[in-house]
């Protein structure tokens, strides 16, 4: 069977039109990668992190904040996240940053900027703030204290750094053993209320008083149902929303979740340690 | 310096330049007019080529040796935590100096519209070492891409030659079209729209920090070359192709062409990713007794492995015949 012969000119045509097709379909799916975007599908991003919108423009998709991080928190999206494919995000409940390496070796890292150069400590950072989601379920509240181990009946592989453990080695949370009268594992486990004890102990963080940081979360007493005096976490200044509170919780799911901040970023930061720290920023306004 | 404008524009996907014979000098017209075909030589060749079955892969051996090398380098690094080159291919630290793809630095930069001076340090440092090395070596030397489509490619030729699927060639101009529409979404959208998609930005990471769902792109990708569109993407569509072989235009490295050997049998065409690069190995269109071949020549050595003749050489200028 002798299909229609085409002509030169009529073959050159056709490839050219096919070609026209073949740019706008890879041009679409690559569009397609806006969705996700618009959908406002935000993540946890690591310490650091411009405001989402400058975040995205500026990562590099290099994964190099993933490397350094010791206790592995920072993941990298797939391509369901569009845009945002190959950018870091933290899934706090899973594994928090815990700021076991001091020096915030994620910003170190980022040869983008991506994560801000113009930080220096954990307590500069904003990547969100706690809230007690589900009040009810959050032990405190509900007056009870806490034994034995937190998400340990859940297969859970976590790892936190427990000074008292070792300074340098993050260990399985769900190794450790806890008595607490009244559950406050969100207040006793916080990266930055840990700071601020050893700065009220006197001995601030690299004996650095510049260092010492705001407090972030505390228990406080409130009035319960029937007037019985209760316990509750009450989220501080401090709080950078670095996630541990929810990744210790032992509730299912987490009473005390993070509202991630998307409005973060360089100058944003709600603390400085000291004046020449605010005037770095402010120069860089 | 037409040679070098002729090698641009067909970098950027217009046909290969017809060269005037005027400008020929009489030792290569003369070349051109005294060569017949020897047929018997050549189909001596063939025979031998037929007999052995399997065409010689020594630059192909020693290319993949030294695209999985690197890779793996990337790969081990974060397995055990050795500093050595870390990150992925979109940008890294080799013993801790910076290091950044041209394009993806080019894209962020485009979408963020500031200049990073990590990424400046990084695309300097990328650019001499690829411009030293030839611009698009990093294609088919360093791309897993490269590696991955060369296996579909071979699939595919596999097919072909039982009839199930014909090659369809795009407009190789295509390229040049993505190179500047990424370009204008990422200054526009400001987001680095081109790596949602880029099959090698995907597979260093799947490789390095895991698989993904990005990779049933990249298996699409594959598909479509092995059924459709022999190496579509390599040929006609990555934008990261079209940057390098920008760098590789002013590279002293070259693969040269020498005609006094050379009986047009057109092996090396037939093997080429970019065949249009070969365009002057055609008996007549040698527009000198060596002739360098133009900027989007990946320098994978495919042509100077499968040349019976040994017509075809790698060749560093500037060191006349030191090297």
């Amino acid at each position: 069977m002798a299909k229609p012969r085409l002509t030169r000119q009529q073959k050159a045509r056709r490839q050219f039109l096919s070609s026209i097709g073949y740019t706008a379909a890879i041009t679409g799916v690559a569009l397609a990668g806006y969705i996700p975007v618009m959908a406002g599908n935000n993540r946890l991003r690591p310490p650091g992190a411009l405001a989402e919108k400058e975040f995205l423009s500026s990562c590099i998709k290099c994964g190099q904040c993933v490397q350094v991080c010791p206790v592995e928190a920072i993941k990298l999206a797939d391509i369901t996240d569009g845009f945002g494919i190959g950018s870091p995000y933290i899934d706090a409940r899973k594994q928090a940053c815990d700021f076991s390496c001091d020096g915030l070796q994620c910003v170190l890292a980022c040869p983008t900027g991506s994560l801000t150069h113009n930080i220096d400590y954990p307590a500069q950072t904003n990547m969100g703030v706690a809230k007690l989601k589900i009040p009810k379920l959050c032990l405190a509240v509900q007056g009870q204290g806490f034994k034995g181990k937190t998400r340990s009946g859940e297969d859970y592989n976590g790892i936190l750094r427990f000074q008292e453990v070792s300074r340098w080695d993050p260990v399985p949370l769900a190794d450790q053993e806890f008595d607490l009268e009244i559950c406050d594992l969100c207040v006793r486990l916080c990266p930055i209320e840990i700071r601020a004890n050893q700065c009220d102990e006197g001995k601030p963080p690299a004996g650095d008083e510049s260092q010492c940081p705001p407090r972030a979360i505390r228990l406080v007493e409130f009035k319960g149902n029937n007037g019985v005096k209760r316990m509750k976490p009450e989220i501080l200044d401090g709080c950078v929303g670095c996630g541990v509170c929810e990744m210790v919780c032992p509730t299912n799911p987490s009473a005390i979740v993070i509202e991630i901040n998307t409005e973060r970023g360089l100058g944003k930061n709600k603390w400085m340690p000291d004046a020449s720290m605010v005037k770095t920023v402010k120069e860089l306004k | 310096m037409s040679s070098f404008k002729d090698s641009f524009s067909e970098l950027l996907g217009n046909p290969p330049k017809r060269p005037d014979k005027k400008t020929f000098s009489i030792e290569v017209q003369e070349m051109h007019a005294t060569k017949k075909f020897d047929k018997v030589r050549i189909q001596a060749i063939h025979d031998e080529l037929a007999e052995a079955k399997k065409l010689p892969q020594t630059w192909r051996k020693r290319r993949w040796a030294t695209l999985i090398f690197i890779n793996l380098l990337f790969v081990v690094s974060f397995y055990f935590d050795i500093s050595m080159l870390e990150g992925s291919l979109t940008a890294s630290r080799f013993v801790g100096f910076h290091m950044a793809d041209l394009n993806s630095a080019l894209q962020v930069m485009l979408a963020y519209k500031h200049i990073v001076l990590n990424l400046v340090i990084g695309t300097v440092t990328i650019f001499i070492m690829w411009w030293l090395l030839g611009g698009r070596t990093f294609c088919s030397w360093v791309c897993p891409y490269h590696l991955v489509a060369e296996l579909a490619e071979m699939v595919h030729e596999k097919l072909e030659a039982k009839g199930w699927v014909k090659d369809h060639p795009f407009d190789r101009r295509a390229r040049t079209w993505f190179w500047v529409i990424f370009v204008i979404l990422a200054v526009v959208s400001g987001y680095t729209v081109y790596e949602t998609i880029s099959p090698t930005g995907i597979l260093s990471r799947a490789l390095i920090y895991g698989p993904g769902l990005a990779l049933i792109w990249v298996g699409l990708l594959l598909l479509f070359e092995i059924f459709y569109s022999r190496r579509a993407w390599c040929r006609y569509g990555c934008p990261i192709g079209l940057t390098y072989g920008l760098v590789g235009s002013i590279s002293p490295l070259k693969v040269q062409y020498h005609l006094v050997d050379c009986l047009h049998e057109g092996e090396c065409r037939s093997v080429c990713l970019v065949p249009h690069v070969l365009d002057t190995v055609i008996k007549g269109k040698a527009a000198g007794l060596d002739v360098d071949l133009g900027a989007d020549c990946t320098r994978c050595g495919r042509c100077v492995e499968v040349c019976p003749t040994k017509s075809l050489t790698f060749k560093f200028k500037g060191f006349g015949d030191k090297l």
